[in-house]
Parts: structure tokens; C-alpha cells; sequence
């Protein structure tokens, strides 16, 4: 027989996993049936729950709090160890002391989106009226549905104006549902490798992932939590997909090129021979540690809806026309999930309503992901726009 | 276009006050105080800059990557765009100003360019270098080749420059599409404004640059 390797099982058990999903080590926003969440598919969410984490300390006039919007696989721990892997937070490189966004300047909070699985309320959350797990039974969301529920959020803790949102990827997806729904209460808005609409590829993408998800037995047509069970190997894959569109060519060639794994000449089976292989087995593997496949269904499919444009008679200039908020629109040239040219029409669009808009495209090799990783010039940009905005604001420059 | 890359003006801020260009100062004093400005190629926004301090709410694009970035490092609204085909985007009366900053020369297509310029804003501002300066003809004249100056050192062959212009050539092209001048300058070589009133040929012989603030003609 060929030998073939499988992907490892998950080193931790479905009751840790679950217990985040309720009680989450984070702060967490209870909605009561008086304040449901009007869902875009016509079902009113309550009672719901609000999972965030924030750092730095809100100024007496409540206007130097940003709000940072998590893209797909994300959560709330954007600066801190992640409870489930006990890794650094996922924006480290940007959120933190001396970092562009400092909680010494900024009071900055981090949301899980509704849908999630770290705490937000979400289809691996328990229903209510049923006392089990949603699974399937929880009602389709978008990403206007996420930002509905995070103005919720901040409506709860006392804050008016955002002095900034930013997110990249469906995290930046966010930040213009933002501005286009509440343009009076986003004071800049910085949208990362993002566009105004999924693209056919990247529907078809999902379809991909979650068709992957959908073919393992273990998925239980959703219903997976009930036969105490999770369907790692569809997610693996789905992730292992997923995580190809992330990168490059390029990157993919300089990190992994055609070496080998722990070996000088090929096996002749399916074993991980390939360097690359490897590390989207790993990939994968890790992935279906943190994260809940039918959340993942649920996630892409926001995405998939997203069409700022389809809100406003075709015409994307019309959701942002007379907005006062100041953009930066940021996108990195070997990205082909969020290419450069889906920036460029945002840009036209918030040119014609006369936005003040700042637009750069960051030349890397390393894809869709640059916007995670060490990327200086992306740095400097991110500082110099929230700083000249926090000057506009009024907001004490401790940076000097 | 980056300023760099299409007239390398060497040295042209001395005897003014802070690093501003000199062109850039006479730019800057046309703008009203207050208003929305949109800076055509413009570099790495040391003009951009000069307007904020001014109170002045700028706005800028430009064609090279760089120097995007860098105006962005420096907190301008500054986005990657082409002077020939992105002006297509703005509304009609998006701006107060547009500054075409010696860029003009450097486009595709000058005339729809300057139309675009003056439907977005209702003046513009157009700064060339004048191809009818004595340095450029004499070099014509008596050396038999391309003129290259210290502004405009690049050859034929590599130049970003593909339409220049004298400034009768500009006047005229502004009489034909129905731009009134509000005001004119020509600056020598070192970017001074010549003081005299002096008739339109002596500006074309001796101006170095033409300095244009122009509106729409009747009838626009």
C-alpha cells in the first residue's frame, strides 16, 4: 500500500474548545430579548452575546477609541497570548506598545464578529430555545449584521464618534460597511487589502472550503455537536485552500521552493515529501484546533454576500456621497485575493463623493497575508495617517 | 509624474524662506486661504505641504508608487493615480483649485487634461516649462540638437516629456478651448517672477516657466 500521512488529530478536546465559545476569557456584551440584533435576513437575534477585548484607557471625551474589525479566521485576541494556542495576538506587528496603534494613545477594542467562535454568539453557540447547539439552525449572517452588532457594542460602552476603524480583509470589508452605514460616527477609517464586494473568484474559493467541510461524514449535515464530534479533516482542507490563496507565488517559492521535508529523495507514496506540504498539513491541522466549521460556513458566506455597491442602486459612489470620515486605503501588489485593482475602484468611488482618501499600494511578495506581517512601509503608513487624523481630532500626540 | 523624475528644478528655493520652491511659493500665494485644493502630480507632496501650512485642505495624486508612499508616510491625502486617465473619476466642481504642476508636458493628452482640470475645479493652476526660453531656441539654432537645460537635462530618448510647449502655444491653447486667465507669471531660471509688465514675446523669449491661474471662459 502507498503510504499516506494524515493530518495529525487536534491536541485539544471539544469541551475546551466549547468552553470558549460560552464563556470566553474575554469581556463579554449580553443583549437581552429587549435589544435584538435585526439580522439583514429578516430574523431578530436575541438574546445574544458580544465577546471583545480592548486595551489602553478611553480619554474623558471618549475620542481616541478605534475599533479593530478581525478578518475571517480572526478573533477578539488581537494583543494578547491566545487562549485556545497560547500564541502572541494576530496583530501584534501593528497593536502594541511603540506600534502604530499604542493603547498608551488609543483605547482600542477588538471584537469577535457575530458568526464567530471565540465568544461572540455564533452557530457553534447553544440556542436558547432549544437548549443545544445552533449548528445549522442558526440564521445567515453578513457583514453588515457583524458591523450592526459591534455600533452595538460601542453604543454600550458609552462611545459616540470612533476615532478609527481598521481591519484588513473581511476585517477591512467591516470597515467600510462602517463607514457606509455610520458615516457620522467613523472619524477616519483605515481598509486594508479589502474590496467593496467578493469577487467570483473569491466565491468561488468558499464554495471550495466549504464544499470540503460539507464532504466529511463527520460534519452530520451540521449537526456534528450532537454525535460529540468535529469534522477536522473537510476543515483542514478547507483551511489548506484557503491558506494558498493567502500567499504568493513567490513567497511560496522563496519559503518553501521544491525542497524536501526531513528527507533527500522522494518517497514514491502521498506522504508530506514536499517542504509545502507539509506546512499546509500544519496549517490545517493547527487551524481546526481553534476554529468551528460551521462558523467557517457561516463566516464565508457573509463575505461571499458583501456588495457595498448592491446597497446603493449599483453605485458604489453613493454610499459614501458627502463623507466626512478620512480613508486610507492601503493594498499590496502580490495580492491576487484582494488585488490592487479592487482598491483602486474604492478610491474612484470615494473620489467621486470627494472623500479625503490616501491611497498607497505596498510592494511585496508575500500576497494577501502582508497585511499580518512585518511590512515597514505598511507601518509607516499606518502611523502617519492615524497620527495626522489624531491631529485633526485634537488628540494629544504622545509620539512626539 | 514625480517632480523628480520629469524637471529636476535644482536649487530654485534659494533666498526663500523655509525649503518651499520658489515656483511652489507663487503656486501657493494664488490659493485662497480656506479652500479645497487638488494637486495633479504632485511629487512628494512638498507642495501639498506648503498649502497645509496654510490652512489650505489639499488633496493630491500621483503616477509613481514612491512617492505616493511617501506623501502618505507624511499623513497627505495623496492617491496613486494618472493624470490622463483617473481625472475621469472627480465630479464636476470637487475642488476649489487644481494645480497642475509641471506635469502638463509630461501627459498624454494636454487638452483633455486641462479640460478635466478646469471641470473639477473652478480655477486652475498650470506651471510648464517654456519651450520658447532663449537657452532652449539658441540650442536649437545654433547647436542642431534637442535643447537640454540644467531643469530639463534628460535626452530626447529618455525624456518623460512628450509635449512641450512655448507660452504662446499655452495662451493659444487656452483662447481655443475657452479658459480665461486670471492671472500670469513667468518665472526666470532660478524661479523668480519677472517683475515687469512686460509684452507676451518677452515672456516667451526670457520666461524660464509660465505660471497660469486660470477659470472657465463664458459660456462653461
Amino acid at each position: 500500500m502507498v503510504g499516506v500521512q494524515s493530518i495529525p488529530s487536534p491536541a485539544i478536546t471539544a469541551d475546551e474548545r466549547s468552553h470558549e465559545v460560552d464563556h470566553p476569557s474575554s469581556q463579554v456584551a449580553q443583549f437581552g430579548i429587549e435589544q435584538p440584533l435585526r439580522l439583514d435576513c429578516g430574523v431578530d437575534l436575541s438574546p445574544f452575546q458580544i465577546a471583545y477585548q480592548t486595551y489602553g484607557v478611553l480619554n474623558a471625551d471618549r475620542s481616541n477609541a478605534v475599533l479593530i474589525c478581525h478578518a475571517l479566521t480572526g478573533d477578539q485576541h488581537v494583543a494578547n497570548v491566545h487562549p485556545v494556542t497560547a500564541k502572541p495576538g494576530w496583530w501584534e506587528t501593528l497593536v502594541g506598545p511603540g506600534r502604530p496603534l499604542d493603547p498608551q494613545h488609543y483605547f482600542i477594542i477588538c471584537s469577535n464578529v457575530i458568526g464567530g467562535c471565540m465568544g461572540s454568539t455564533g452557530p457553534a453557540s447553544i440556542n436558547p430555545a432549544t437548549g443545544k447547539v445552533w449548528g445549522l439552525d442558526f440564521p445567515v449572517i453578513t457583514i453588515p449584521d457583524m458591523v450592526r452588532a459591534q455600533a452595538m457594542l460601542i453604543d454600550r460602552l458609552g462611545i459616540d464618534t470612533l476615532f478609527a476603524v481598521v481591519g484588513g480583509s473581511m476585517g477591512g470589508m467591516q470597515v467600510l460597511q462602517w463607514t457606509a452605514a455610520y458615516p457620522g460616527r467613523v472619524f477616519s477609517a483605515l481598509a486594508i487589502a479589502c474590496s467593496t464586494r467578493h469577487s467570483a473568484q473569491n466565491i468561488a474559493f468558499h464554495e471550495l472550503g466549504r464544499q470540503a467541510v460539507m464532504a466529511d461524514p463527520d460534519w452530520h449535515s451540521g449537526g456534528y455537536a450532537d454525535h460529540g464530534i468535529h469534522p477536522h479533516r473537510g476543515l483542514a482542507v478547507a483551511r489548506m485552500a484557503a491558506h494558498i490563496t493567502y500567499l504568493s507565488d513567490a513567497a511560496l517559492h522563496r519559503k518553501f521552493g521544491r525542497r524536501m521535508q526531513d528527507r533527500e529523495l522522494p518517497t514514491f507514496s502521498f506522504d508530506a515529501d514536499f517542504q509545502v506540504e507539509s506546512y499546509l498539513r500544519y496549517q490545517g491541522s493547527s487551524f481546526v484546533e481553534r476554529f468551528d466549521a460551521n462558523s467557517y460556513l457561516y463566516l464565508t458566506r457573509a463575505m461571499d454576500y458583501f456588495d457595498i455597491a448592491a446597497d446603493h442602486g449599483g453605485v458604489l459612489a453613493k454610499a459614501f456621497a458627502g463623507i466626512q470620515t478620512r480613508f486610507c486605503v492601503v493594498s499590496f501588489t502580490s495580492d491576487w485575493l484582494f488585488p490592487t485593482s479592487e482598491s483602486r475602484a474604492l478610491v474612484h468611488a470615494l473620489n467621486a463623493s470627494s472623500a479625503r482618501v490616501s491611497f498607497a499600494e505596498i510592494e511585496t511578495d508575500r500576497g494577501h497575508d502582508a497585511f499580518l506581517l512585518d511590512v515597514p512601509e505598511f507601518f509607516d503608513i499606518s502611523r502617519a495617517f492615524l497620527q495626522s487624523a489624531g491631529k485633526a481630532r485634537g488628540l494629544k500626540d504622545k509620539d512626539g | 509624474m514625480s517632480v523628480q523624475e520629469v524637471l529636476p528644478l535644482g536649487g530654485v528655493a534659494t533666498g526663500q524662506p523655509g525649503d518651499f520652491r520658489a515656483d511652489h511659493v507663487l503656486v501657493a500665494e494664488m490659493v485662497k486661504p480656506g479652500s479645497k485644493v487638488l494637486d495633479v502630480g504632485c511629487g512628494e507632496g512638498d507642495l501639498l505641504q506648503l498649502l497645509e501650512t496654510r490652512g489650505i485642505d489639499g488633496r493630491g495624486i500621483e503616477l509613481s508608487r514612491e512617492g505616493v508612499n511617501r506623501c502618505v508616510a507624511k499623513g497627505l491625502a495623496v492617491v496613486q493615480g494618472d493624470a490622463d486617465t483617473d481625472l475621469v473619476n472627480y465630479p464636476d466642481d470637487a475642488f476649489d483649485y487644481v494645480i497642475l504642476s509641471q506635469t502638463l508636458q509630461a501627459t498624454r493628452q494636454p487638452k483633455v487634461v486641462l479640460e478635466n482640470l478646469l471641470r473639477i475645479g473652478r480655477r486652475a493652476i498650470v506651471t510648464f516649462p517654456n519651450f520658447g526660453f532663449w537657452k532652449m531656441r539658441l540650442q536649437l539654432l545654433i547647436g542642431g540638437h534637442m535643447p537640454r537645460t540644467e531643469n530639463l537635462p534628460a535626452s530626447w530618448y529618455d525624456t518623460a516629456n512628450i509635449h512641450f510647449c512655448t507660452i504662446k502655444d499655452f495662451i493659444e491653447l487656452c483662447d481655443a478651448i475657452g479658459v480665461k486667465m486670471e492671472r500670469a507669471e513667468a518665472l526666470d531660471l532660478y524661479g523668480r517672477p519677472l517683475r515687469l509688465r512686460l509684452p507676451w514675446w518677452v515672456w516667451n523669449l526670457f520666461g524660464e516657466q509660465g505660471v497660469f491661474l486660470l477659470t472657465r471662459g463664458q459660456g462653461k
